[in-house]
């Protein structure tokens, strides 16, 4: 294959099913091939993106600047960090007031801790405010995306449902009704809100 | 003669399902008219293949099976496919290489596609906005983009009709997730037909010029499954942003600095949903419409489509 390299897919996937995955690898010795998270559901991300709510934000740095940032989605918690190789993304967190719904484009990355568990976070390309519609489209495309790697998990020719079989002990039924229970929260957050437009009384 | 020797091969395959023929009889008969009668090749060709219709008492439409099929031009989907086809050439483009006799923009009815002559070819140059029936191309694939190819055995008969090129827009959609370098507040080369886009000043053919201010947007959208590359030119990039060359020009010149204009434009799209549309050229789809996909989403709908999956 003497193509140019092709830029890597943003995976949609949720952050429960992202802080369950720990198990990184390449596909080729070069130095600077794509690193890959494994997804317990059977794929592989070298990039993700995703929309939430910016829930807090503390520059943990010592000295020079670095941002994290909780980003809430219907079934967990994504980590975000930015620092002085982030700039844009750094001074977005800085800049941005929680709550506030985000969008984020960056590359997984994995953190073993002493006691030997890894923690997963990410190293953001892009964060922009959005409003909460992107925020539902996202929600319905991470759902559908799931769900399609789930039906696909017992494919025989998905290699990386085999790596993810091998790798992790989890059953893939809970993503799905993770991600259902994440559609079913739309939809009710949809009712309430169409119920108030026409019942409640108007705000005093 | 090589040359001669193909077009019998092709004749040969042509009618391989309606008669026998063994190339070297066509081939004398090529060479008889060519060569003896000073017919030209692709006269010979037509002449031979007609006296094997009359002999298989077909019509020249019926030649199908071993021979090329009709394709419209924006339906190509195979690899090294021999074709016939009636187009209008749409554009020509300035050869990069020596070994290029002509390039450019082929279209019919269906759509468009690139096509390439090659020197070594020879082959009589098409005029821009003529129609021809082009007989022998054969299909050509890079990285999932099809062309065509004409070639030594390609004839080439301008045809005295006009074709109404078919619109083959691309359509796609996806999260915006990055503006790459070479977007917003830049500067194009004024020299005459070509607008390459200057790094630091300089164009890569003419060297250190004046340049003159335009604006677009190199983004890429993606669904999750796959990326696409878009241009946004820039009365597109304008629609998407709301910001106009001239006040980007202003902004440009309040900071002392053109790439907050970029930046100014990556705060206000990256991370929403859009629709583009329009023609493939090469890597990317140079966006004649845009929408943003900012309806509410449908839940209820969405739950009874993922609960199928």
């Amino acid at each position: 294959m003497s193509q140019a390299p092709t830029r890597e897919v943003a995976r949609r996937v949720f952050a429960r099913e992202f802080n369950d995955a720990s198990h990184t690898f390449k596909e080729s010795e070069d130095e600077r091939a794509p690193v890959y998270l494994l997804l317990p559901t059977g794929e592989r991300a070298n990039r993700v993106f995703l929309v939430g709510t910016l829930t807090e934000k503390e520059d943990v740095g010592e000295g020079d600047e670095y941002w994290r940032g909780r980003i809430v989605d219907p079934t967990g918690t994504f980590f975000v960090y930015a620092g002085q190789y982030q700039p844009e993304a750094a001074s977005t967190l800085r800049d941005l007031e929680p709550p506030a719904y985000v969008a984020v484009v960056g590359k997984p990355r994995t953190y073993e801790t002493d006691d030997g568990s890894v923690n997963v976070s990410v190293r953001p390309e892009s964060i922009t405010a959005v409003d909460s519609v992107t925020r539902d489209r996202w929600v319905v495309e991470a759902a559908q995306r799931t769900l399609e790697r789930v039906a696909a998990f017992e494919d025989e020719s998905n290699e990386y449902a085999r790596m993810a079989r091998e790798e992790y002990d989890l059953s893939v039924e809970e993503y799905r009704r993770m991600a259902l229970a994440a559609l079913e929260g739309l939809d009710e957050s949809d009712e309430l809100e169409s119920d108030a437009g026409v019942d409640a009384p108007a705000e005093p | 003669m090589t040359d001669l020797h193909t077009h019998a091969e092709d004749i040969v395959a042509q009618f391989s399902d309606h008669l026998d023929l063994t190339v070297d009889e066509v081939e004398e008969r090529l060479e008889n008219l060519v060569n003896e009668y000073r017919v030209p090749v692709d006269e010979a060709r037509r002449s031979v293949v007609n006296s094997y219709l009359d002999e298989a008492g077909l019509e020249r439409d019926a030649l199908g099976g071993g021979g090329n099929a009709s394709v419209g031009l924006a339906e190509i989907d195979q690899d090294e496919q021999w074709l016939d086809v009636t187009a209008k050439v749409v554009e020509l483009w300035e050869p990069r290489s020596d070994s290029v006799a002509q390039v450019g923009l082929l279209g019919d009815e269906t759509g468009t596609t690139k096509f390439v002559a090659f020197e070594t070819s020879d082959l009589p140059e098409l005029d821009e906005g003529a129609v021809y029936r082009l007989e022998n191309l054969v299909t050509d694939e890079y990285q999932g983009n099809f062309s065509v190819k004409l070639n030594r055995t390609t004839t080439i008969t301008e045809v005295d009709e006009d074709i109404e090129v078919g619109d083959d827009a691309e359509t796609v959609e996806g999260a915006l997730v990055d503006i790459q370098s070479g977007s917003g507040l830049i500067k194009r080369c004024p020299e005459e037909d070509c607008t390459r886009v200057l790094q630091n000043g300089r164009c890569s053919e003419h060297g250190s010029v004046e340049g003159e201010f335009d604006l677009r947007i190199k983004g890429v959208l993606d669904d999750g499954e796959a990326v696409h590359e878009v241009i946004f030119d820039r009365e597109s990039t304008e629609a998407l942003t709301g910001t106009t060359l001239d006040e980007a020009k202003d902004m440009a010149m309040d900071a002392l600095d053109t790439t907050v204009v970029a930046d100014e434009m990556r705060i206000g799209t990256l991370g929403r949903y859009y629709r583009v549309s329009g023609p493939q050229f090469g890597r990317y789809v140079l966006v004649d419409e845009f929408e943003r996909l900012s309806d509410p989403v449908d839940a209820e709908a969405a739950l009874i489509e993922a609960r199928s999956i």
